[in-house]
């Protein structure tokens, strides 16, 4: 917005249509970085939190997550770098909009912490994670061989991450 | 014959097919996203109920082969339903061999009729009233749809089926991560009435719903479990290559901790064997 401000003065006479079109941009734009402030108080998570359950936000594409409601969120807090995306708390990734409306609006006008922040302050909104299927594919019924040596090995990382869990909760109780 | 095209010589014509760039954030991007705006919000608008797919058998009556102004076979105008976007047409011989088509005539009812509507034999269609016309019409939906899935499994199919990859009519990923990995239809089921179509992508390994609500009437068993695995063997070139971005949940620039109640518990499902145990790659949109 100082930009603007500073152009318009190098520039000159100005047409008003034009003045007003620029202020009509910079306006958006200052909405947009006050929302991702705002959204981060308890008022805004509030209301943002009455979005999620409706599920206005849309849903988890990813067959496995069984329609979990998404969260918006921004890939970076810098303007201009890159659109909104759809965060998924069950799968904990991130998704492009499905909506072609959305793919213009900027990602700062969220913000990288809004998801996270919400289910620090409403922890029981998060999906139950003890049981997670995934996809294993199969050709005529036989599992592909790399793919299943992968996901052994992943599933040996997520048994030790729940080892290594329940070993620094239970020196925390000690 | 796709053994010397680079994977990139694929996804040149992406950004442009497909709808989900970022990156760009300009006046120039906001004039385009409204001017797609409404073709691709009414196609949500649509989605009533089952009544969608017989309203549309209906209005495409007088392209049958048997009015004879419009010479389109059955198979044709099938394929080029709205939703219908994923199959590919089936040839008649592959058809009229019986050995091919083993066991599916237990699975559906008027199976004979179901046959003759799909290769287009005109027998007593015109004389049979509206219950039985559209009762083998929705059996030949069934049984197309049957061989369609043993179809693409075979050499000819795959051919096909990559066309259409090469094309990109299948869409690309969803996830951000993936950054437009083409996708391939894949079924999580082989029996009928368990799910519908999903789509499945090589890059991380999993099985999303397709964007268009029309596929969601589309059956599993249609695609079957195997094609997508079977087509990337068949085809290693149009396996992406490999970059796996997962997305690091940070408050305020903050890594949390796996300890706490909203830590990461997902991460080994993208997880790869190369990289750092927190994954060596940020999901920044400053990489390249």
């Amino acid at each position: 917005m100082p930009i603007w401000r500073a152009s318009t003065k190098n520039i000159g006479e100005i047409e008003n249509k034009e003045m007003d079109q620029k202020v009509e941009a910079s306006a958006r734009h200052l909405y947009g970085l006050i929302h991702a402030r705002y959204i981060l108080t308890n008022r805004g998570l509030h209301k943002m939190l009455e979005k999620f359950r409706k599920g206005e936000f849309g849903r988890c594409p990813r067959h496995y997550c069984y329609q979990q409601p998404l969260l918006p969120v921004g890939l970076t807090d810098e303007p201009g770098v890159s659109a909104v995306k759809m965060y998924c708390c069950r799968c904990e990734d991130v998704y492009n909009p499905r909506s072609v409306r959305l793919h213009s609006i900027d990602g700062a006008y969220f913000g990288t912490s809004f998801p996270h922040m919400l289910f620090q302050v409403y922890p029981s909104y998060k999906p139950d994670q003890s049981h997670q299927p995934y996809y294993q594919p199969k050709i005529f019924g036989f599992r592909v061989h790399e793919i299943a040596e992968l996901q052994r090995w992943r599933e040996e990382v997520r048994d030790k991450q729940r080892e290594r869990i329940k070993n620094v909760l239970q020196e925390l109780e000690d | 014959m796709s053994n010397s095209r680079d994977y990139r010589d694929i996804t040149k014509g992406v950004g442009d097919l497909m709808q989900y760039q970022d990156d760009e954030f300009s006046a120039q991007y906001l004039d385009r996203a409204e001017e797609l705006d409404w073709s691709d919000y009414e196609q949500f608008c649509d989605d009533n109920d089952d009544d969608d797919d017989e309203d549309d058998d209906n209005d495409n009556e007088g392209d049958d082969i048997d009015t004879g102004s419009e010479e389109i076979s059955w198979i044709s105008w099938f394929c080029s339903l709205n939703g219908h976007e994923y199959f590919c047409e089936v040839p008649e011989d592959f058809i009229e061999d019986e050995f091919n088509l083993t066991g599916i005539s237990q699975m559906v009812h008027n199976y004979n009729e179901a046959i003759d509507r799909i290769l287009d034999i005109e027998d007593d269609y015109h004389m049979w009233d509206e219950a039985k016309r559209s009762m083998v019409d929705q059996a030949a939906e069934v049984v197309y749809g049957l061989i369609h899935a043993r179809y693409i499994v075979t050499r000819n199919g795959l051919n096909d089926m990559a066309e259409k990859f090469e094309n990109c009519e299948f869409g690309i990923c969803p996830r951000t991560g993936c950054k437009n990995s083409l996708v391939v239809p894949c079924g999580v089921s082989d029996v009928l009435g368990v799910d519908s179509v999903k789509l499945y992508c090589p890059n991380c390994i999993d099985v999303y719903t397709p964007p268009n609500r029309r596929l969601d009437y589309v059956d599993s068993a249609f695609f079957g479990t195997t094609f997508p695995h079977l087509f990337f063997l068949t085809f290693p070139d149009y396996l992406p290559p490999r970059n796996m971005r997962i997305y690091k949940p940070k408050i305020f620039g903050f890594n949390i901790s796996e300890v706490s109640a909203m830590g990461r518990r997902m991460q080994w499902l993208r997880l790869l064997p190369d990289d750092d145990r927190d994954g060596n790659s940020d999901s920044d949109a400053h990489n390249d």
